[in-house]
């Protein structure tokens, strides 16, 4: 193996001097994110500007069997970024153009270091009729890395997981080959990731970079209405909010539903907000979705088991946002900058036993807790969060905390839900009770596609 | 402050908000735009603070440009979801309060600190030649309604006294009465305090605090954002409570008052926010009413405006030291590309520190002769009849 320093040098011609770092603090930065997850320092931090640089990179690891981690900006907060094995990081976000909108296909390709608030805002700007499920991790979020922890947005109800979304790809293999993927393999368009090709986009979306490294990706678009408006739905019947949610859903008329608990101020204490988003493009559409509504519930609201929460403007308008600041600021309610949580992906039906779960086992652990969860697909599925905040400051609180969410993690398991971008500790359990012929079958796929195990190692790695 | 600090730092999430304006269209942090690694982004800076405070980082001279890196112009504190939000200025100051105890800043940082504390200004420049500007503008005496304080930037810096006197000259035909200080002017200590030397910073404001109390000073008219921002902000925790003008808001009344009468000039500008004025005081319209009251002056706004303008990169004494220089991606490059991206003939600002940065920019960009920088009384000079 060649020295530290020629491989220095050598990432140094590929990108230029400013834009790799060897030094301590690059490093440490890039060692952690937001979670609970142990450290572990990359030995390089790499900047690339372009596919061809991606390209050479890969190339040079994959030579000298050199781990290779892709970060946007790790707010998984699941380590799923954190260099396992050192190597080089190499954070995508100067690979930030947005290159093209189709308006008529209505999809968008961005490269892979693209933010989330970046896009957002370029839609609005420039083609006002059109957006995209946006998430409600911070701004900073990438597109790509969203895509492939399979996130999900604000139009999770209507569309599915935002990787459901996909409309194309552009990949460094772990070889350092540059595939195509998608109609885009075949035509300029991009407006299928697979359909009616066989669908290869799911050798990349899900595994963590570990399959590839995605440099452009096709995104579906969606109509963005005039207006947009939530109505807030309260109960404190947890039982009942499953099939409130398939009441709400069989409407076909909302955007988004997202429910809330959480114990503190003290007045939210055993109350879930049902968070019904509807749009419209006349207050005429509107009115008539949010009658729609009224309707699905009115039984509900009859024997007194659901309410409507009036609220002001100033109320609504943290509620509309999008991203959602009030998910990021979770992360202060111990004041100590973090939080972390689990998120299995469960049939709806596991509400009830998941909101007692949560209650139970943060009151075991003494840890802050939320919760928000999300309908994806016409309830097909939930997200369910089992979020803790915890002080930075206190190792105590961060080690009640871990413990706490992999109890949960292990209740969801066994509950018959699938954990989402599952922690190292997570994909072991899942690893474990994974049918074994899926199992191996992800192995040789995984050897195939990366013989020199170099791309985010540690990951859906079998022992 | 250090305490505080020390004791609240760890609170940041790291979540990246504070690196984009309120559109999220772009990253409108300066140095994380600069340099692109996390680090040198406020949630970076923080962590490493941090980390460094706990021991798991040891002092480094690459630490120290990190944290000295940030221009302070509080983007960061705008944009921040936290309820810490408004601390985190504080919270960058405070570290930088604990390397210079320490001894352990950056060497340009040093220089700046000998320069200030030797000669009263950061350019080692003889304090007798400190209103070499001024060609007969005046001292200030008791019956001068106004001081007007201005600064190094103004006294020493090419631009700057050009500013200066276009500013004088105004004033004086609109029968405004003011004097200066002449050499007898100190350094205002904004960027001292910014760099976290608190004590120098506290000598040279009771300095200054002094010397207008001994001349019986009511009011003062600061050329730069920066004097405006510590005069009113900073001095009256120790002694010093004085009327604190800009000129923008002194130019703004005179014209509302009919005192300065400007003349039709054709002519399309756009406005750059100074960090100083803007974010750390909520001094957006009067700048622009004055621009607007030259008949036949066009405003047109930049993209990232007011509260989301992007620094010229100047701040916490980098006019100076320039520890973000170099590129096409150093920010006041990338602010005379959007000021020219607006068809601006002329980008006005009003702040010395903008116009050295942003007509250094303009060079390096190739836009000299198609985009013009110049002070907001320049602008307002050049349509007096």
């Amino acid at each position: 193996m060649v020295t530290t320093n020629a491989i220095y040098e050598s990432l140094v011609k590929i990108v230029g001097k400013d834009f790799v770092s060897v030094s301590k603090e690059e490093k440490y930065f890039y060692a952690r994110d937001g979670g609970l997850m142990p450290a572990h320092e990359p030995d390089f931090v790499v900047l690339p500007k372009t596919t061809e640089e991606v390209q050479e990179i890969v190339r040079l690891a994959n030579r000298e069997k050199i781990p290779i981690v892709p970060a946007g900006a790790g707010l998984a907060l699941t380590g799923l970024v954190i260099p396992q094995k050192g190597g080089i990081l190499l954070d995508m976000k100067r690979m930030d153009r947005i290159l093209e909108v189709n308006e008529t296909a209505r999809y968008v390709i961005v490269e892979g270091g693209t933010t989330q608030g970046a896009l957002k805002s370029y839609l609005q700007k420039h083609h006002p009729h059109l957006r995209h499920s946006m998430p409600d991790a911070p701004p900073s979020a990438t597109v790509v890395a969203n895509a492939v922890i399979h996130g999900q947005g604000r139009l999770a109800h209507q569309h599915g997981f935002n990787s459901d979304m996909v409309s194309g790809l552009e990949v460094v293999l772990p070889t350092g080959e540059v595939c195509r993927i998608g109609s885009c393999s075949v035509s300029p368009y991009w407006f299928s990731k697979g359909p009616p090709l066989p669908d290869l986009s799911g050798l990349f979306l899900g595994w963590f970079g570990t399959t590839g490294i995605i440099t452009k990706l096709g995104l579906k678009l969606y109509p963005c209405k005039k207006m947009r408006d939530v109505m807030v739905l309260l109960t404190d019947k947890a039982e009942l909010v499953p099939d409130i949610l398939l009441k709400l859903s069989h409407t076909e008329m909302v955007e988004d539903v997202v429910i809330s608990a959480q114990p503190l101020p003290l007045r939210f204490r055993g109350t879930f907000w049902i968070m019904t988003y509807i749009t419209g493009d006349s207050d005429e559409e509107l009115e008539f979705k949010r009658k729609m509504v009224w309707d699905a519930v009115w039984d509900y609201f009859q024997s007194r088991d659901v309410g409507i929460l009036s609220i002001s403007p100033d109320t609504k308008a943290p509620l509309l946002s999008m991203p959602s600041k009030d998910t990021t600021r979770f992360a202060d309610v111990a004041k100590g900058g973090g939080f972390q949580y689990a998120g299995p992906i469960t049939p709806i039906e596991k509400f009830p036993a998941f909101i007692r779960k949560l209650e139970e086992v943060a009151s075991k652990y003494n840890v802050f807790y939320g919760s928000t969860t999300r309908l994806i697909g016409s309830g097909h599925c939930m997200m369910f969060s089992f979020s803790f905040s915890f002080n930075r400051a206190n190792p105590d609180e961060m080690a009640r905390a871990k413990k706490a969410l992999d109890e949960c993690s292990k209740f969801a398991l066994e509950e018959g839900a699938v954990l989402w971008k599952a922690d190292m500790d997570e994909q072991k359990m899942l690893m474990e009770k994974m049918d074994p012929n899926t199992l191996n079958l992800i192995k040789k796929i995984k050897q195939l596609l990366d013989p020199n195990g170099i791309m985010n190692p540690g990951n859906w790695e079998m022992s | 402050m250090q305490q505080k600090y020390a004791s609240q730092i760890h609170r940041c999430f790291r979540c990246g908000y504070c690196k984009f304006p309120t559109d999220y269209s772009s990253f409108n942090c300066p140095p994380y735009r600069r340099f692109r690694f996390e680090t040198y982004s406020t949630g970076g800076r923080l962590w490493l603070i941090y980390a460094w405070l706990k021991g798991e980082v040891e002092w480094s001279e690459h630490l120290a440009e990190i944290l000295y890196t940030c221009t302070t112009c509080k983007n960061c504190a705008e944009q921040c979801p936290m309820k810490f939000a408004p601390d985190i200025i504080d919270w960058i100051v405070g570290a930088r309060s604990d390397m210079v105890e320490k001894g352990r800043i950056p060497p340009r940082v040093a220089r700046f600190f000998e320069a200030v504390q030797g000669y009263g200004n950061p350019f080692k420049l003889l304090r007798g030649d400190r209103a070499a500007w001024a060609d007969g503008t005046k001292l200030y005496s008791k019956d001068d309604e106004f001081l007007l304080y201005v600064g190094c930037l103004g006294s020493y810096d090419e631009n700057g006294q050009k500013m200066a006197k276009g500013l004088s000259d105004v004033l004086k035909s609109s029968g405004v009465p003011f004097g200066i200080l002449g050499s007898d002017e100190e350094c205002c200590g904004n960027e001292v305090y910014m760099l976290g030397e608190l004590g120098l910073f506290q000598n040279l404001a009771e300095k200054n605090i002094q010397k207008f109390k001994e001349l019986g000073v009511s009011k003062v008219v600061t050329l730069c954002p920066h004097g405006y921002n510590t005069m009113k902000n900073n001095y009256p925790g120790i002694g010093g409570s004085f009327e604190i003008y800009h000129y923008t808001e002194l130019l703004a009344e005179l014209v509302a008052r009919k005192k300065t009468k400007p003349s039709r000039k054709t002519l399309k500008v756009t406005y750059q926010d100074p960090c100083f004025l803007g974010r750390y005081n909520n001094i957006y319209d009067e700048p622009r009413q004055v621009l607007k009251s030259v008949p036949g002056l066009e405003l047109v706004e930049m993209e990232r405006n007011r509260k989301d303008a992007f620094c010229c990169g100047g701040g916490s004494g980098n006019f100076v030291m320039d520890l973000l220089a170099g590129g096409e991606d150093s920010p006041a490059r990338i602010r005379v590309r959007e000021a020219y991206a607006t068809g601006a003939d002329v980008l006005a600002v009003a702040c010395p520190g903008c116009l050295t940065m942003l007509t250094d920019a303009v060079k390096a960009e190739n836009l000299e002769g198609k985009l013009a920088v110049k002070d907001i009384s320049q602008v307002l000079k050049e349509a007096l009849p």
